[in-house]
């Protein structure tokens, strides 16, 4: 497990360095995808993709019918739902340098999980992904059902689950959104290494150029994540509450 | 402590972690992850061929640009607009 620990950044970079110059192949493949971290057009082969795309398909219909739910019983709470969106886009448009010496972007997603769960979360993912897949040739549309299992149901699933556990412990909210958030974003990367490493073996390389560059990211994340939180803790108690985000004994 | 203090703390953070390896590590790269996983991808595995080619492709560095400013801005006017809209409620609704 050694070689999981961020080294010096100089040594790990120059190792890809040389490998960069030493295949143009690469590089000239590299042209059509200068990005950050989802799986690139037609990377996997035909029945990893599809698969991918199949596991997608139930999470997708209970997140619609999740969100149809949530926005009929509480009206109030459509502008949060718009707002999670809003800022998953903006999060998964912020390419981020990382100490391992290579960029990545966080996801966005933390903050709709706790929300509205990971099956509603699933169907923002989505949008961002396709937004990226189709006019940033950024991840791909072929790849779209990995890169939605990575970040809109593993991670948000993750995201979710640490914020409800810690909640059922007493820990203060925004402890738990910070957490919830940085794990949800740290398991997207960690899902994505694994896809690729379940493919193509190697798989701790894959965990070493995804998720430890991801770490300080997911960090980041974390904290922002709270920033917004925090104000809807103080502003929006009321539609936290119905969300049964916050519960009934916590003070505004 | 104020939540604008608490929220300042925290965005300063997160300035500090992005700008830390640009800082720290001057010797590198910054390339994208998802880049080099594609390279690792075609090391182990020469013969791959990707069957699919993106349908769109921005037609330069500049237009990505563009378009991810797009992105981002989009997103945060909304959420500038969301966050608006719930902090001035808030001292209607106290009445």
């Amino acid at each position: 497990m050694k070689q999981l620990k961020t080294g010096p950044c100089r040594e790990e970079q120059s190792g890809w360095i040389r490998g960069l110059t030493l295949i143009p192949l690469a590089l000239t493949l590299l042209e059509t995808s200068a990005g950050a971290m989802h799986i690139a057009e037609g990377m996997l082969p035909k029945p990893w993709a599809f698969g991918w795309m199949a596991v997608c398909v139930p999470f997708l219909a209970a997140g619609l019918k999740s969100i149809r739910k949530t926005v009929s019983d509480f009206p109030r709470a459509k502008i949060l739902l718009a707002m999670c969106g809003a800022f998953a886009f903006v999060l998964s448009a912020l390419k981020i340098a990382s100490f391992s010496g290579s960029c990545s972007h966080p996801t966005g997603v933390g903050l709709s999980a706790i929300l509205f769960g990971p099956a509603a979360t699933s169907v923002l993912g989505l949008i961002v992904l396709l937004f990226q897949a189709l006019l940033l040739a950024h991840g791909g549309i072929t790849t779209l059902g990995a890169n939605m299992c990575s970040m809109a149901i593993i991670g948000p699933l993750v995201s979710w689950g640490v914020y409800r556990l810690m909640r059922s412990r007493e820990i203060r909210p925004a402890a738990a959104v910070f957490c919830a958030a940085a794990l949800g974003d740290l398991a997207t990367y960690v899902t994505t290494a694994l896809q690729l490493g379940v493919v193509y073996g190697n798989t701790r390389e894959y965990l070493m150029i995804f998720a430890v560059t991801q770490i300080p990211l997911a960090i980041a994340e974390g904290c922002l994540t709270v920033v917004v939180f925090n104000v809807l803790e103080k502003y929006s108690a009321p539609q936290l509450r119905e969300l049964k985000v916050l519960g009934g004994r916590d003070a505004t | 402590m104020k939540l604008w203090q608490k929220n300042l703390i925290l965005l300063v953070l997160v300035v500090g972690l992005a700008a830390g390896p640009l800082w720290l590590c001057k010797e590198a790269e910054f390339g994208g992850a998802d880049g080099m996983a594609e390279e690792m991808i075609l090391q182990t595995h020469p013969d791959y061929e990707p069957w699919f080619q993106p349908i769109l492709e921005p037609a330069s560095g500049e237009i990505e640009s563009l378009l991810f400013a797009l992105q981002a801005a989009a997103g945060a006017g909304v959420l500038g607009f969301a966050l608006g809209r719930l902090t001035a409620r808030a001292p209607e609704e106290r009445k």
